[in-house]
């Protein structure tokens, strides 16, 4: 067995139980923290395909923001998870029932799958020698692409402003600190002399 | 020309549109005060104006540009103009209403704008990438307006519904997607004709039925429709009446092309799906409708009434079919715009209401709306002179043409059905006892509202236009 295999199975499996792990673990942190290592595993897969920039995004996407951020939401929102699972039983018949039918679909297409002639020849075509995963991206991303690379510039734009606009709330109450404001002061609008009399008090 | 300006010149609607959302945008960012709508309406109105001109500069019956990705031809000129309509006209509606409703900011007409986008992109998709980014495009901009009435709770379990439900529909349409590209090599809708070639092999039977499925959430057909009347009666009016007319164009006029221009050699495959959820929409948009109290509920329905209607056409499979698919759509829409205009003018005081029951005796209180409300409902349940028969004439016309007779009859029969409660909203405005008296609507309103209904009484006596331009439109897809 080579070392790439090796590796293969190591990742694959490490993968998979982590996966489980994932739906199975009672902690919801502990959850996450498997789901994180799914993620690098899975980066390592795409490594061993010799696909280093996906691997890369993989682990600085979903583990550097993604994972993270689930990690915040999770231990942020006060959710009980104990009570989230109670109707665990009750549901797993039908859930379970569905998942079978899925998995024979699966099997199903798995079994009867054919490619057309047209497809095999771009499955085999490699990357020219002296261009890395990176450069061939950049090659095609901004001249042949260019219409969806800016369509999904528009679909994230899209989204931002839907997040603001949702949850921005304007508050006239609020003290913001406002330099000019703070440089435009003049001894004039900010001191008052009073004059205190003597044993008179306040 | 060089490629870059030669695709340029044939996106120009989209490219204007992406521009003025940016512009005003910025605008609305740095000069409207606290945020509030300010003209930002005023000039989106001109910039969909501006783009659906720049429709008529379309040359040439199809021309593929974006390295394949884009298709600019008659067809999706003809759809783009009907999708354009829809925007203009809803944000014409909408001024009025958002600003009593205190949610007017400007970022809602700029959301319109990047919907629009969406559907215009989408009706141009050429690819199974374009196709999906357009349709990203268009509903994560309709999630949100759905949910802009934030303080309101109806408003934000809509949002939150439609996108749920949205989102998994969009995770299907993928899934399909996948097992396409896997079988065929290639993303592009001509590609997929090429690697199909009359074999309907297990993976493209699977992509196909996960990808209409995907699409048939986008039109909101059974069984693919529960989201549709919770979304319709909980989203603000005008963002119900943008989802109603423009968002339908956009995901028709996809299916239709997906389905012409990828699929024509499966036609037994996807014929059965398209009969099946076209029945099933008719049936279910006759039936359900008649319980309902509340309009916009009611105009739910009868939505997913009418997209089983317009499906006829598409199932027959022709060119025939897909111009009645294309009619039925136009005449869809302008009844559309018309019967959410009449319910936009359904105010009493300062509070819009919705039930049916505050129409009643609406003839004697306010005669001219009653009129052209009940010119509406009449065209909508199929009764002629009026518009609406001539659509489900040529729909149901194609489909006998096909030899699809049990359909037509299905179709036919469930018209009768939905006739009910149709001509029920027109019993109750002109024989029961009069409600409150409705507040004076916006002079836009009662114009849109006046305009639906004109072209809807008189397009019996010049139908000429239309049909020529949907049959051109449907020529350039065969």
């Amino acid at each position: 067995m080579s070392v790439a295999a090796a590796f293969f199975y190591l990742f694959s499996a490490i993968m998979i139980a982590s996966a489980f792990m994932v739906i199975a673990a009672r902690n919801p942190v502990h959850s996450v923290l498997f789901l994180i290592l799914a993620f690098v595993n899975a980066s390592g897969l795409f490594l061993l395909l010799g696909a280093e920039f996906v691997a890369m995004i993989l682990v600085v996407v979903y583990v550097g923001a993604v994972a993270v951020l689930f990690l915040f939401v999770v231990m942020m929102l006060d959710v009980d998870f104990a009570e989230l699972r109670q109707g665990f039983l009750q549901y797993l018949p039908l859930g379970s029932m569905i998942g079978i039918v899925v998995a024979i679909e699966l099997v199903l297409v798995m079994v009867g799958w054919t490619q057309a002639d047209a497809a095999i020849a771009p499955a085999g075509a490699t990357v020219q020698a002296g261009v890395t995963n990176t450069e061939a991206l950049g090659l095609v991303l901004y001249t042949k692409y260019v219409y969806l690379f800016q369509a999904s510039g528009l679909v994230l734009l899209t989204a931002m402003i839907g997040a603001i606009v949702l949850t921005l709330r304007h508050k006239p109450d609020v003290k913001r600190q406002v330099i000019a404001d703070q440089n435009a002061r003049t001894r004039a609008g900010a001191i008052e002399l009073k004059k205190a009399p003597s044993r008179a008090g306040v | 020309m060089t490629s870059l300006s030669l695709a340029l010149a044939h996106s120009l609607p989209e490219v204007t549109l992406a521009l003025g959302a940016l512009s005003l945008l910025m605008l609305g960012v740095f000069f409207a005060k606290d945020g509030r709508d300010w003209i930002i309406s005023e000039l989106a109105i001109v910039v969909l104006g501006l783009a659906f001109l720049q429709l008529f500069l379309g040359i040439g019956p199809k021309v593929v540009v974006w390295d394949g990705a884009f298709v600019d031809d008659t067809y999706g000129r003809f759809m783009k103009g009907l999708a354009l309509i829809g925007s203009l006209v809803t944000l014409i509606l909408s001024m009025d209403y958002m600003r009593r409703e205190k949610i007017d900011q400007f970022e809602f007409p700029v959301l319109v704008l990047l919907a629009t986008l969406g559907m215009l992109m989408l009706i141009s998709a050429q690819n199974l990438m374009a196709l999906y980014l357009g349709l990203e495009l268009m509903s994560l901009a309709l999630y949100v307006i759905a949910a802009f009435h934030r303080d309101n709770v109806r408003a934000s379990e809509a949002g939150l519904k439609y996108f749920a439900l949205g989102a998994l529909s969009s995770g299907m349409m993928l899934y399909g997607a996948s097992l396409l590209y896997g079988f065929a090599g290639t993303v592009s809708f001509e590609g997929l004709a090429a690697a199909i070639k009359g074999h309907a092999t297990v993976g493209v039977v699977f992509g196909l039925v996960f990808v209409l499925a995907g699409l048939a959430f986008k039109m909101s057909v059974v069984p693919f429709h529960m989201w549709t009347p919770d979304v319709y009666e909980g989203a603000p009016t005008p963002v119900t009446a943008f989802f109603a007319s423009a968002a339908k164009m956009a995901a028709v006029a996809i299916t239709v092309r997906i389905i012409m221009t990828a699929f024509p050699g499966v036609t037994a495959q996807w014929q059965q799906i398209i009969i099946f959820i076209a029945i099933l929409s008719m049936a279910l948009g006759s039936f359900a409708a008649i319980g309902q109290t509340n309009i916009k509920r009611l105009m739910a329905y009868s939505s997913i009434g009418h997209m089983g209607f317009a499906l006829v056409g598409l199932a027959a499979g022709t060119q025939q079919g897909v111009q009645g698919v294309l009619v039925y759509m136009a005449i869809y829409l302008v009844m559309t715009l018309g019967t959410f205009a009449g319910i936009l003018s359904m105010r009493v005081g300062d509070t819009y209401v919705e039930k049916i029951s505050d129409l009643s005796g609406l003839a004697r209180t306010n005669g001219p709306m009653a009129f052209f409300l009940a010119a509406m409902m009449l065209s909508l349940a199929g009764i002629p002179p009026l518009a609406g028969f001539f659509a489900k004439w040529y729909v149901f016309n194609a489909a006998i043409q096909a030899n699809l007779y049990p359909l037509a009859v299905i179709g036919v029969l469930s018209s009768v059905v939905a006739c009910f409660y149709y001509l029920r909203i027109v019993k109750v405005m002109y024989f029961d006892e009069a409600a409150a008296k409705f507040a004076r609507p916006s002079m836009a309103v009662s114009a849109v509202l006046m305009f639906a209904s004109l072209l809807i009484v008189f397009f019996a006596f010049w139908p000429a236009p239309l049909d020529a331009a949907a049959a051109a439109a449907a020529k350039s897809l065969f």
